[in-house]
C-alpha cells in the first residue's frame, strides 16, 4: 500500500470520526453514527498496519487480539452505574500510551532533524509525555475515587498550591535542560513529576466535581494524542486528538457553567468558603411516609422526578422506572428533570434511566423543564440535593449562589427521598427541605421507592 | 378537673362547645366531662351519644356551672351566666373583649379566668385552636350556599337542549379565611369568581383558588398586623370604590367579608352600586354583625331592594351548620386544653409566658389581662424588598453593552491568536506549520460539532471519544517494528491498551445507545 493510499485512508477516517461525533446530536442518529466511528477506526488501523511504514508481525496481531478481547469483556461486564469508572480507566490507557510513545520517540529520533526542527520535535516529545503522564495518573486516581476504593473527599494538603507551582516550575526547568541535551534522564524525571502532579491534582477534587474532572481528563487524553501526532508527523492523530480534546473541553465548560464555578477553581480543588453568614432558615423538616406519598401521587396529574447521585448509589433506577410506568399507565404526565451535573459523569442520569427503560423523550434538561415546574403537582427529588437548592437563587452569601438549579420548590408539592438529614456535597444547608410544601421521605432511595410501589398498583 | 359545656342561651344559637368526639379526647387529657342535657340536640348530638362517650349528662345549667371547674361555651356569657361564675373557675368562649369591656369586668370581678377563643394569636403554632378561622371557613362556605338558595339561576354555565345558560359571576370582597372559603365553594359550583382584597400579597392565594384577582393600581399596601387588613387612606378608598362601581352591573352575586379588627365594618358596597346591579342579583354580607359592608344590609335579615336585589345580612352562618361548626369549634377548644395541660394529668397549668395562652387570656387571677402584649413571633414573615424592576430600555442597553464587550473580547483574542501564530510561523519550520493548520482547523471543527451534541448523550459521547482517542494505536504501530527492544516492548504494550480502548469504547457506546428508547 503506497503512502498516498494510506493518506487517503486517513482522510476517510477523519471524516468518519467527525460524522460519528456529529451524529450524537440525537438518540436515533447516534445509533448509526457509532458505526461511522467503528468503520473509521477500522480503516485507520488497517491502512497503518498494511502501510509502508509497518511490518506485520505476530506480536502485533497478538497484542491487538488480546486488547480486543479484554475490551469486549470489559464493555459487556460493566454496570451502567460503573460507567464513570470505566471512562476514567480508558482515559488512563490513552495517557500511558502517549507516555510510552513519547519515550520511544526519544530513543529513536527520526533521522535528519536539525536546528529548529529538532527543538520542535523535542518540545513535542516533552509536551506529549507531560500531558500523557498527568492524564495517566489523574485518571487512575479518578477511577479509584469513582469506584470508591479511594476516599472521595477532597484532599487538601497545606500549601498545596505552592506544591503544585514548584512541581510545574521543576518540569519547565527540566524541559529547558532537555532542549539543551542534558540527557534523557531529564525526560524521565519530568515524567515522574508529572505523575505526581496528576495524582495530587485529582486527589484535591471532591466527589461532585468529578464530572468536570472526568471531562477534563477526556480532553487531556485528546491533547496527548494530538501531541503524539505532532511528534510522529501524523495528521490523523492530530485531527482525532483535536476532536477529542475540544470535546472534553466543551464538556468541562458545560459542567462548570452548570455549577457556576470557574474551571480554574474546580481544578485547584477544595470548595470555596462562603462570603458571609448564610441566610437563616425557618421552619422545620417534616417527615412523611409511603402512604401519603402514594396518596399525593395518586391525586397528581403531573409528576416530575429529579434524580441525583443518590439514585445511582442506591441502584434505584429500575424501581423508579417501574414507578414511572405505573403512573403513566394511570394517565399521569410523568417527566424527569436532569441537571447537567447530576451524577458523576456528564449525562450519567440519562444513561441510567435509559438502562432502566425509561423512554428518553420524557427525560428533559433543566432549561426545558424549569418553566413547567410551577404547574407541576408533585415533584419527587430522589437522591439529589445541591441541584435543587433554592439558596443558589435566594441567598447571595451561599457558596453555591448563582448556580443554575431546578426550581422544584415552585411546584405544589415536593417529596424528597433522602437517606438522612445531612447536607449535600457543597455542605450547604438546603432551605428546600424546610419549605412548607416539602415533605421528607427518609430512607434508602431503592427501599423507599419499593415501599411506594406496593401502595401504587 | 371537670370540663362542662352548657346549652347555649343565645337565641337561635345551635352550636355546642363539646361534642362526643372532643369529649373523648379531653378525657385522654385526664379531664372529666360534663354536658347539660340537650345542649347538643340542635347540632344533632343526643344526650345518649354523650353518655356513650363517657360524658356525664347534667340536668340543669346551674348544676353544670356549679360542678365544672372549666366551662366551655361558644357565645360570650349572658349576664345571668356571669352571675354563676365563681372564683377559680375558667371560662372558655368567644368573648370579643375589646367590645365587651363591661362584661369582661364582671367576669374578672367574679375572680374567674377567661380564655377568649377569638383572641388566640394568629401564629402557625396556634392555627389548630384558631376558632375564628374555623368559623370563618364555615361562614364563607355557607354564604355561597345561602346565595345559591336565593339565586334564580345556575352557578355553572351550561349548554342544554333548551338553550345556553351563562355562568353566574361572583365577586368576593375580602380574601381572608371566609373570603377564600367562599371563593373555593363558588368556584367548585362552577361560577366565574373574582375577588378583591386590599392586601396585594393575597393575590397569589386568590389565584391559587382559581379566582381572578381584581388588581388595583395603587401604591399602598393594606396589610396590618397579624395577617389582618388595616384601614386605608381616602384616596385608596376612592379608587377601590370606583373599581367596585365598575363591577356592579356585571356581577350576579357579591359576597363581602371585609373586616378590620376592633372597628366597624368598612362600607364598601354603597347604595348606588346596589342600584346598578341587575334584578335578581344577590349580596351576602358576612360583616353584618359589625354594621355590614353594604349600605343596605340589615342585620339578621334578608331584604329585597326596590330594584330587585336581595341583601342577606345573616350573622349566624356557622350556627346554620351547627353539626359542622360544633365539631370544629370543640376541636379548637380541645387543642386549647391540650396546650393548657402539658402534663396530660387533668390539671390546668396556666402558663402566662406562653404566647398563645397569654394572648387568649383576657382575665386571670383577679386581673384583667387584656389587651395582651404583641406576640413575640411575627405572624407572617415581612416581605423582602425587591430590587426595582428593570425597564425594557435598561435591559436592552445592558444587552447591547454585553454584546459590545463580548465583541471587543473576541477581537482581542483573535488579534492575540494571530500574533502568536505569526510568532510561531516566524521560527517554526514549514513541516510543523502544515501540521499546525490541520490541528487548528480540527479544533474548530470539533467545537462546532460537539456543541450540537444532545446533553442526554454526554456519557456516550465520552465513551466514543474514548474509543477514537485509541487512535493513538497508530503511533504505537509505527514504533513496534523498532530494532530497540525497549521501544518494541513499550510500543507493544501501547498497542495492547489502545486496542482495549478502541474495542471497549465502541462496544460500550453501542450498548448504551441501544438502551435509549422512545416511548
Amino acid at each position: 500500500m503506497s503512502t498516498g493510499i494510506v493518506t487517503a485512508a486517513y482522510i476517510a477516517a477523519s471524516v468518519l470520526f467527525i460524522l460519528s461525533l456529529g451524529g450524537l446530536s440525537n438518540q436515533e442518529s447516534a445509533k448509526r453514527a457509532v458505526w461511522y466511528g467503528i468503520v473509521g477506526m477500522a480503516i485507520a488501523v488497517l491502512a497503518t498496519v498494511f502501510g509502508p511504514l509497518v511490518e506485520l508481525s505476530t506480536i502485533l496481531v497478538v497484542m491487538i487480539a488480546v486488547g480486543a478481547v479484554i475490551g469486549i469483556i470489559v464493555a459487556q461486564r460493566v454496570e451502567m452505574t460503573g460507567m464513570p469508572q470505566l471512562v476514567a480507566a480508558l482515559h488512563s490507557f490513552v495517557g500511558l500510551a502517549a507516555v510510552f510513545i513519547g519515550i520511544n520517540s526519544d530513543f529513536n529520533p527520526p533521522a535528519g532533524l536539525a536546528g529548529a526542527e529538532l527543538i520542535i520535535h523535542e518540545v513535542e516529545i516533552f509536551l506529549g509525555v507531560f500531558i500523557g503522564a498527568i492524564t495517566f495518573t489523574g485518571s487512575i486516581i479518578a477511577y479509584g475515587k469513582l469506584a470508591g476504593s479511594i476516599n472521595g473527599k477532597a484532599l487538601t494538603l497545606p500549601g498545596r498550591h505552592a506544591f503544585n507551582s514548584i512541581m510545574v516550575i521543576a518540569c519547565l526547568v527540566l524541559g529547558a535542560m532537555y532542549m539543551n541535551h542534558a540527557g534523557p534522564w531529564t525526560l524521565y524525571a519530568m515524567t515522574a513529576i508529572a505523575f505526581i502532579i496528576g495524582i495530587h491534582m485529582v486527589m484535591a477534587i471532591g466527589g461532585a466535581d468529578m464530572p468536570v474532572v472526568v471531562s477534563m481528563l477526556n480532553s487531556y487524553s485528546g491533547w496527548a494524542a494530538a501531541a503524539t501526532g505532532f511528534l510522529l508527523g501524523n495528521d490523523l492523530l492530530i485531527v482525532t486528538g483535536a476532536l477529542v480534546g475540544s470535546s472534553g473541553a466543551i464538556l468541562s465548560y458545560i459542567m462548570c457553567k452548570a455549577m457556576n464555578r470557574s474551571f480554574i477553581s474546580v481544578i485547584l480543588g477544595g470548595f470555596g468558603g462562603s462570603k458571609g453568614p448564610a441566610m437563616e432558615i425557618d421552619g422545620e423538616m417534616i417527615a412523611t411516609d409511603a402512604d401519603s406519598v402514594a396518596a399525593s401521587l395518586d391525586e397528581a396529574d403531573s409528576v416530575v422526578i429529579v434524580p441525583g447521585y443518590g439514585m445511582a448509589v442506591a441502584q434505584a433506577q429500575s424501581s423508579v422506572s417501574e414507578l414511572t410506568r405505573r403512573l403513566r399507565a394511570k394517565g399521569k404526565n410523568v417527566r424527569f428533570a436532569i441537571h447537567p451535573v447530576a451524577g458523576r459523569l456528564p449525562g450519567h442520569m440519562n444513561v441510567l434511566l435509559a438502562e432502566a427503560k425509561v423512554p428518553y423523550d420524557i427525560v428533559l434538561e433543566m432549561d426545558e423543564i424549569n418553566d413547567d415546574l410551577p404547574d407541576t403537582d408533585v415533584v419527587m427529588v430522589i437522591g439529589s440535593n445541591d441541584i435543587v437548592n433554592p439558596a443558589a437563587q435566594e441567598d447571595p452569601n451561599s457558596p453555591i449562589a448563582g448556580m443554575p438549579v431546578l426550581e422544584v420548590w415552585k411546584a405544589k408539592q415536593v417529596f424528597v427521598s433522602k437517606r438522612g438529614q445531612g447536607t449535600g456535597y457543597s455542605g450547604v444547608e438546603n432551605p428546600l427541605f424546610f419549605k412548607e410544601n416539602t415533605r421528607m421521605f427518609y430512607g434508602d432511595a431503592k427501599a423507599s421507592i419499593d415501599a411506594l410501589l406496593q401502595k401504587i398498583s | 378537673m371537670k370540663i362542662g359545656a352548657p346549652k347555649e342561651t343565645f337565641k337561635g344559637e345551635d352550636r355546642v362547645a363539646m361534642t362526643p368526639q372532643s369529649a373523648q379526647a379531653l378525657q385522654k387529657l385526664g379531664y372529666d366531662c360534663l354536658i347539660e342535657s340537650g345542649a347538643g340536640a340542635a347540632a344533632r348530638f343526643s344526650d345518649e351519644d354523650y353518655a356513650a362517650a363517657g360524658v356525664e349528662v347534667v340536668k340543669t345549667a346551674s348544676a353544670l356551672w356549679k360542678a365544672a371547674d372549666i366551662v366551655a361555651k361558644v357565645r360570650p356569657p349572658s349576664d345571668a351566666e356571669t352571675k354563676k361564675l365563681r372564683k377559680g373557675q375558667t371560662l372558655i368562649s368567644f368573648f370579643y373583649p375589646a367590645q365587651n369591656e363591661a362584661l369582661l369586668e364582671k367576669v374578672n370581678k367574679a375572680g374567674s379566668t377567661l380564655i377568649a377563643m377569638d383572641m388566640v394569636p394568629r401564629i402557625s403554632r396556634a392555627q389548630k385552636m384558631d376558632a375564628l378561622s374555623s368559623m370563618a371557613n364555615i361562614a364563607g362556605y355557607r354564604a355561597v350556599i345561602e346565595a345559591g338558595n336565593n339565586f334564580g339561576r345556575f352557578f355553572t354555565g351550561q349548554i342544554t337542549a333548551a338553550g345556553k345558560v351563562p355562568p353566574a359571576k361572583v365577586l368576593v370582597i375580602g380574601a381572608g379565611v371566609a373570603g377564600l372559603a367562599a371563593i373555593g365553594a363558588a368556584q367548585s359550583m362552577g361560577a366565574i369568581v373574582r375577588a378583591f382584597d386590599v392586601r396585594p400579597e393575597v393575590a397569589e392565594q386568590i389565584e391559587s383558588m382559581g379566582a381572578e384577582f381584581l388588581f388595583l393600581d395603587f401604591e399602598e399596601s393594606g396589610s396590618g398586623d397579624g395577617g389582618y387588613a388595616a384601614p386605608s387612606s381616602p384616596e385608596f378608598r376612592e379608587k377601590q370604590l370606583a373599581l367596585f362601581r365598575e363591577q356592579a352591573p356585571d356581577v350576579d352575586i357579591v359576597i363581602t367579608t371585609a373586616l378590620i379588627p376592633g372597628r366597624d365594618a368598612p362600607k364598601l358596597w354603597l347604595e348606588d352600586m346596589v342600584m346598578a346591579m341587575k334584578p335578581g342579583s344577590l349580596i351576602v354580607d358576612l360583616a353584618a354583625e359589625r354594621g355590614g359592608n353594604c349600605d343596605l344590609t340589615q342585620m339578621d335579615k334578608k331584604v329585597e331592594t326596590s330594584n330587585g336585589v336581595t341583601v342577606i345580612g345573616y350573622t349566624d352562618f356557622p350556627s346554620r351548620m351547627a353539626a359542622q361548626s360544633s365539631t370544629l369549634y370543640s376541636t379548637n377548644v380541645r387543642h386549647m386544653m391540650d396546650d393548657l395541660t402539658p402534663e396530660k394529668d387533668g390539671q390546668v397549668f396556666h402558663n402566662m409566658d406562653d404566647d398563645v395562652i397569654r394572648g387568649a387570656t383576657a382575665a386571670h387571677e383577679g386581673e384583667v389581662t387584656f389587651p395582651p402584649p404583641p406576640p413575640k413571633i411575627q405572624a407572617i414573615a415581612k416581605a423582602v424588598p425587591k430590587a426595582p424592576e428593570k425597564t425594557a430600555e435598561e435591559i436592552a442597553a445592558e444587552e447591547a453593552a454585553a454584546m459590545k464587550k463580548a465583541g471587543r473580547f473576541q477581537t482581542l483574542i483573535l488579534i492575540a491568536g494571530g500574533l502568536l501564530m505569526a510568532f510561531i510561523g516566524a521560527f517554526a519550520p514549514a513541516s510543523f506549520m502544515q501540521h499546525f493548520i490541520v490541528f487548528a482547523l480540527s479544533c474548530f471543527v470539533g467545537f462546532q460539532v460537539i456543541w450540537n451534541v444532545s446533553h442526554a448523550l454526554h456519557t456516550p459521547l465520552m465513551a466514543v471519544t474514548n474509543a477514537i482517542s485509541g487512535i493513538i494505536i497508530v503511533g504505537a504501530l509505527l514504533q513496534v517494528g523498532s530494532s530497540s527492544t525497549i521501544v518494541m516492548v513499550l510500543a507493544a504494550i501501547s498497542v495492547l491498551i489502545a486496542s482495549i480502548n478502541i474495542v471497549g469504547g465502541f462496544m460500550v457506546t453501542r450498548r448504551m445507545l441501544a438502551m435509549f428508547q422512545k416511548s
